[in-house]
């Protein structure tokens, strides 16, 4: 199939910015989007016109590196996808397809749809470390978790830190993000000794970049991981119960 | 690949970080727990509607068992408190909530201006975020207003044709039997229905209210809410309107 693309050219991070419009010609159904990419960009380098930039790494789903909005959705219209695994097959020969980077004022855009993602590195910093022994892993079945609660902590885990909750929220708020790598933890025996001491921290870093969640709910469908909005209402709980705990406990040696 | 400056995407916080208040005003210093603050005082704020909304359902049974209810409203917590004493308490108990409600509202639209400067070129496509979710902004200003409106109209009495204090039953005939502020009322009233809808599911997700087993009854419970609240309120000017009542 033959496919109009209206890509988002920035040659740098002031640089003016605009759509450029692109032909892909002979896209076959079976490929991803970002193959779909790797042939326009082969043509403009033919043309010895400067290639899109785009991030990708894995093309399996698991890195999230490669989010971009597509006609209007982060990671395109495909279901608990992310972009490299956005089949062409949803999309329709003689097709307009607009593809744009994520845009937040902690996402500073680099080139072309690449955006700077490191505000996430922040968040996941401040949650700081979790007591466990070092050495070889214990035996899996020396602590007890309730099948139900490592589900839910598995759930919260498969987060990849893609961008697309915020990309996807018009407040550019990070609460799925951060309430989901917040509370696979939170969730677990073995995050229970820094839990109080992470929520806090983690709430007040992610709002220093980050907006407010307004629960428009936008976020648990553009997340190629379905992670559901559950999690925020957890975190929205155990923020009130942290601030409690750690007056009484004097912080747990939290420096702010 | 042209080498990009590290310094001119580089990621610096955007919103500004206050000096720590003691436990727990320090709760408020935060966008969560605004949000706690806003789910509060919503709450506060629709066990209100709802009390004003069964209060003036008597104007349906006749201008003396309205002005009675009215005059209740003044000797509630007779003979232990002053006359008007509870009725103060919960005047004042309902001005902090709608100030505090309208506080946070307002300092989070600015964090969320300030965190997401710059909307999309394309259009977007929400999946999610609905049309009253994505007009709370608006629907909030339109309420705010329409309530000072009304306190003059019906409670002071300066925006009234023929204000008479205590004669509730008049005052409301005088003015819903203009068709304009009839139909103010019923736009204004339709606004704050929209605010429900979303605001009455929201502040369960605020105050993390939420467990698999009844996450599908907060919407239910918003829609049921709305409707429960909106329906009789727009009644009123209606049914002066068409002479029902008058």
């Amino acid at each position: 199939m033959n496919l109009t693309l209206k890509v988002w050219r920035q040659a740098g991070p002031t640089a003016p910015g605009q759509f450029e419009t692109y032909e892909a010609r002979d896209i076959s159904e079976d490929m991803s989007f970002l193959e779909v990419l790797d042939v326009v960009n082969e043509d403009l380098n033919d043309r010895g016109i400067e290639p899109i930039a785009f991030e990708h790494d894995c093309r399996e789903g698991i890195c999230g590196s490669c989010g971009v909005m597509i006609n209007g959705q982060a990671h395109g219209p495909g279901f608990r996808t992310a972009t490299c695994q956005l089949h062409m097959r949803l999309f329709k020969d003689g097709d307009s397809i607009t593809v744009e980077p994520w845009r937040a004022a902690s996402f500073p855009l680099i080139r072309d749809l690449v955006v700077n993602r490191s505000a996430f590195d922040r968040i996941i910093e401040s949650g700081g470390f979790i007591s466990v022994n070092t050495g070889s892993a214990v035996e899996a079945n020396m602590i007890p978790i309730p099948k139900v609660v490592s589900d839910a902590a598995m759930d919260a885990a498969e987060c990849i830190g893609c961008g697309a909750c915020v990309a996807s929220c018009p407040n550019g708020a990070a609460s799925l993000f951060t309430a989901a790598k917040m509370q696979h933890l939170n969730l677990l025996p073995q995050g229970q000794a820094e839990r109080w001491q992470r929520t806090q921290s983690m709430v007040e870093t992610m709002e220093d970049f980050f907006g407010s969640c307004t629960s428009h709910g936008e976020c648990q469908f553009a997340c190629p991981k379905g992670i559901s909005i559950d999690v925020i209402a957890y975190m929205n709980r155990d923020y009130l119960k942290s601030m409690s705990k750690n007056r009484k406990l004097g912080g747990q040696g939290l420096t702010t | 690949m042209a080498t990009q400056s590290s310094t001119e995407a580089a990621v610096r916080p955007v919103n500004r970080r206050p000096r720590p208040m003691p436990w727990p005003l320090n709760i408020y210093q935060t966008a969560v727990g605004k949000k706690w603050v806003m789910a509060i005082t919503g709450l506060m704020e629709i066990g209100f509607l709802v009390m004003h909304m069964l209060g003036n359902l008597k104007i349906y049974l006749g201008a003396s068992a309205l002005n009675h209810y009215a005059e209740g409203l003044r000797e509630f917590g007779d003979p232990f408190a002053p006359r008007e004493a509870v009725l103060w308490i919960l005047r004042i108990g309902l001005l902090v909530a709608v100030v505090l409600h309208v506080h946070a509202a307002f300092s989070l639209w600015r964090m969320n201006r300030r965190t997401h400067p710059e909307s999309y070129r394309s259009k977007r496509d929400y999946i999610a975020a609905n049309w009253a979710s994505r007009t709370m902004r608006w629907t909030g200003p339109i309420v705010l207003l329409f309530i000072f409106y009304h306190l003059s109209d019906l409670t002071f009495g300066g925006q009234n044709p023929s204000f008479q204090n205590g004669e509730v039953y008049h005052n409301v005939v005088a003015s819903f039997s203009r068709p304009s502020v009839a139909a103010f009322y019923v736009i204004a009233n339709l606004a704050l229905g929209v605010h429900l809808f979303h605001g009455a599911w929201s502040m369960f997700q605020s105050m993390g209210i939420n467990s698999p087993q009844y996450n599908s009854l907060r919407r239910v419970f918003a829609v049921l809410l709305t409707i429960a609240i909106i329906g009789p309120n727009i009644s009123f000017p209606i049914a002066v309107q068409l002479g029902i009542v008058g």
